[in-house]
């Protein structure tokens, strides 16, 4: 019993330490590799530096037309965001009018808000180059049928039909035979839309853009043309931006303040709690081990306010243990057994622990249900924390405790604090 | 010693404290993070400890109110705070006096701004207001159903009492109140409760021994028999964050500051708060009760 007892321990120490280990530095078995912790959880904008921008549209609009707005503005936003070449942006829609885009770790953030939330940069360019028209001479675009085909329809406002009929003209003067040379580009944010060809001098501000389209494709290409505009008013009503450095700077100092923090709370509980403080201080690592697992594994993003959570509730999660050790002094000093005492010490703590952890859990989730954004990842890493450090303190620690004490190490009760 | 009987100390200490930082608040304003009034926060790195007045000089043109601060470890970090919205463009402008007149970098340079429209301030004030209130009716409930009405009672006292001390010490540190702050406030309500109910639940357990219905000696007892506890926990609590505050950045220490003050103010008000405000419950129904001819009523 007893070499049996010290082989599960010393098995369980072990494990525990290389857990540890591969959390901290990752590890590399053959050909298979799992990342450190740090690399594996997606960092918030706080940490990574970056910028997020909510829209409102200024509309009265609502209902189905109002979806079809915000999706237009949506898709408008995505072609920008993409043309910057960002990785993972966040492009979603907020509640009924406001839309938020997310961008990490973009390099020169107030240029990237400034060119998503421009009005939008349609041309008309001409094949030497020669600007025709702009967004803002475009008054319509929709969808309408030539010869029984979809086609686009433009129309345009009265500059623009004098400048178009003009154009169009010269090109189909100069031109007359050569197809490439009579082609207008239409660009929507330096990216070509579409490219037809002049057939004839277009006068009257109604032009058809055809070809041999999908029904799909001439709405697209409406929506593009008629987009070239936002399809709406937006205001900037909340929005931030962190530089890189400043991300990481705040990561760094935020890991070693956790650090020492923890290395102080395990030197705190030995010297206070001796044998159990040994115990207590491997259940703690065993509980930020589930905790950061259980953030990976539910795709949690690692902000800031998160990691002062999760130092947080270091210091809280050695409660559980405190109130079972103190239980477990009592009745020590009753007289009991070193074995009797733990099992009545945890059955009388149990109770204690769970009173005191749902209330916790309360305030918890109201935070997770009224908060945003980074106060979202502190109420997550809270109520996460909660729920590991009451099955740690409950289930492991009474498991090593009792591992311990198989082991008939002692039967000295100063060991345990008494 | 006897903690109970002292609860008129207490009561007064506490309520000095309250009354110091609310008269503090009365008097210079509680200082509205930007996010609760609407405005923006601009923080640029100028690689030198310019004089407050140069900067103002640049940022009157835009806000003659708006709050400089100079930050960091050797104070080259200008802050500007304004209630003024200003979109991109606007902080761009800004920036760009500044980037004129001391060469400065817009990627390198432009640390972090942040702006707020003053519809979501109101929203998010609002938000945080009724979070509060969910919380704390959430524990009333909780409490009476798993203790009594009255201990609910006794902790939600002890509950608005960590919430005057940290607004206290907010307005006499002069610490904006903002999102975080709520944050805070919710973390400090759980911590707060959960240290209370260790002592109630030890007092739920001492009632089955009470004699002669007092209840000041079982508040005593049991205070005693968890202030270890009590203590140890909020020392490992204390620990984690004050190693937060000392090596945390701006946004974090701003954070920690008022968990520090609601740990101890948590653990102090479950012991000197909860527990005789529990008693001075029991005891009042005790009087209502002395005519009822059965006095087993608890």
């Amino acid at each position: 019993m007893r070499v049996k007892n010290a082989i599960i321990f010393i098995l369980l120490i072990a494990l525990v330490s290389l857990a540890a280990f591969t959390a901290l530095f990752g590890l590399e078995v053959g050909d298979r590799s799992i990342r450190p912790i740090s690399q594996s959880m997606k960092q918030g904008l706080d940490l990574q530096g970056g910028v997020y921008v909510v829209y409102e549209a200024k509309t009265n609009l609502t209902g189905v037309e109002l979806d079809r707005t915000i999706d237009q503005t949506i898709g408008i936003f995505n072609r920008r965001v993409n043309a910057l070449g960002l990785t993972e942006p966040i492009i979603v829609r907020e509640g009924d009018k406001r839309i938020r885009v997310e961008l990490p770790g973009v390099e020169n953030a107030q240029e990237a808000i400034d060119l998503i939330g421009q009005t939008a940069q349609l041309r008309f360019i001409t094949f030497d180059g020669e600007e025709v028209l702009t967004g803002a001479n475009v008054r319509k675009a929709e969808v309408n049928f030539v010869d029984g085909s979809p086609s686009v329809g433009l129309e345009l406002d009265s500059e623009g039909a004098n400048s178009f009929s003009e154009a169009t003209g010269r090109l189909d003067r100069d031109y007359a035979p050569r197809a490439q040379e009579r082609t207008i580009f239409i660009v929507l944010d330096d990216e070509v839309i579409s490219d037809p060809v002049v057939t004839e001098r277009i006068t009257g501000g109604r032009a058809n853009i055809t070809g041999r389209f999908s029904m799909e494709y001439a709405s697209n290409l409406a929506t593009l043309i008629r987009g070239g505009a936002l399809p709406v008013d937006l205001e900037e009503i909340e929005s931030s931006t962190i530089t890189a450095t400043l991300g990481v700077n705040a990561l760094n100092r935020s890991v070693q303040a956790a650090q020492i923090g923890i290395i102080l709370v395990l030197l705190f509980m030995l010297v206070y709690y001796r044998l159990p403080g040994i115990v207590a201080n491997l259940a703690l690592v065993i509980y930020i081990l589930i905790v950061l697992g259980t953030l990976v594994a539910l795709n949690a993003t690692l902000t800031l306010p998160g990691i002062a959570a999760l130092i947080l509730s270091v210091g809280m999660a050695v409660d559980a243990n405190v109130i079972i050790f103190e239980r477990l002094k009592e009745e020590l000093r009753a007289g009991k057994t070193i074995r009797a005492s733990i099992d009545s010490g945890f059955k009388r703590a149990f109770r204690t622990i769970i009173d005191a952890n749902i209330t916790t859990l309360i305030a918890g989730m109201v935070l997770y249900q009224f908060g945003t954004g980074p106060i979202r990842g502190f109420a997550v890493t809270l109520i996460v924390g909660i729920i590991a450090s009451m099955f740690t303190a409950i289930v492991i620690t009474k498991f090593i405790l009792k591992l311990l004490v198989g082991m008939n190490l002692t039967k000295n009760n100063k060991l345990f604090g008494a | 010693m006897n903690i109970i009987e002292r609860r008129k100390i207490w009561f007064a200490l506490s309520g000095a404290v309250i009354a110091i930082g609310l008269i503090i608040g009365l008097f210079s304003g509680i200082n509205l993070g930007i996010d609760f009034t609407g405005g923006a926060l601009m923080e640029i790195e100028v690689h030198q400890e310019l004089p407050v007045s140069e900067i103002r000089e640049i940022v009157n043109e835009f806000d003659p109110n708006a709050n400089i601060n100079l930050l960091g470890r050797d104070r080259t970090i200008v802050q500007i705070r304004s209630t003024i919205d200003f979109d991109n463009q606007e902080r761009l402008e800004i920036f760009g006096k500044f980037q004129e007149k001391y060469d400065l970098d817009l990627k390198e340079d432009f640390l972090r701004a942040q702006q707020f429209g003053p519809a979501v301030g109101r929203e998010i004030q609002n938000r945080a207001l009724i979070s509060v209130l969910i919380s704390a009716l959430g524990m009333l409930a909780y409490i009476t159903f798993r203790f009594e009405l009255r201990f609910g009672f006794a902790a939600i006292t002890a509950l608005i009492h960590d919430i005057l001390i940290v607004i206290a010490v907010y307005s006499i540190f002069r610490i904006p109140i903002n999102a975080p702050f709520v944050a805070a406030v919710l973390t400090i309500l759980g911590y707060s409760i959960n240290d209370t109910i260790v002592v109630f639940d030890r007092i739920r357990e001492n009632l089955k021994f009470m004699k002669k219905n007092n209840y000041e000696q079982v508040a005593n007892d049991s205070i005693k028999q968890t202030i270890v506890r009590s203590i140890n926990t909020s020392v490992t609590t204390l620990i984690t964050i004050v190693a937060l505050y000392v090596l945390g950045v701006e946004q974090i220490r701003q954070f920690a500051l008022p968990l520090i003050a609601g740990v101890v103010s948590g653990t102090y008000s479950s012991i000197f708060i909860a527990s005789p405000v529990w008693v001075m419950l029991k005891e009042m129904q005790a009087k209502k009760t002395s005519y009822n001819p059965n006095p087993e009523t608890k």
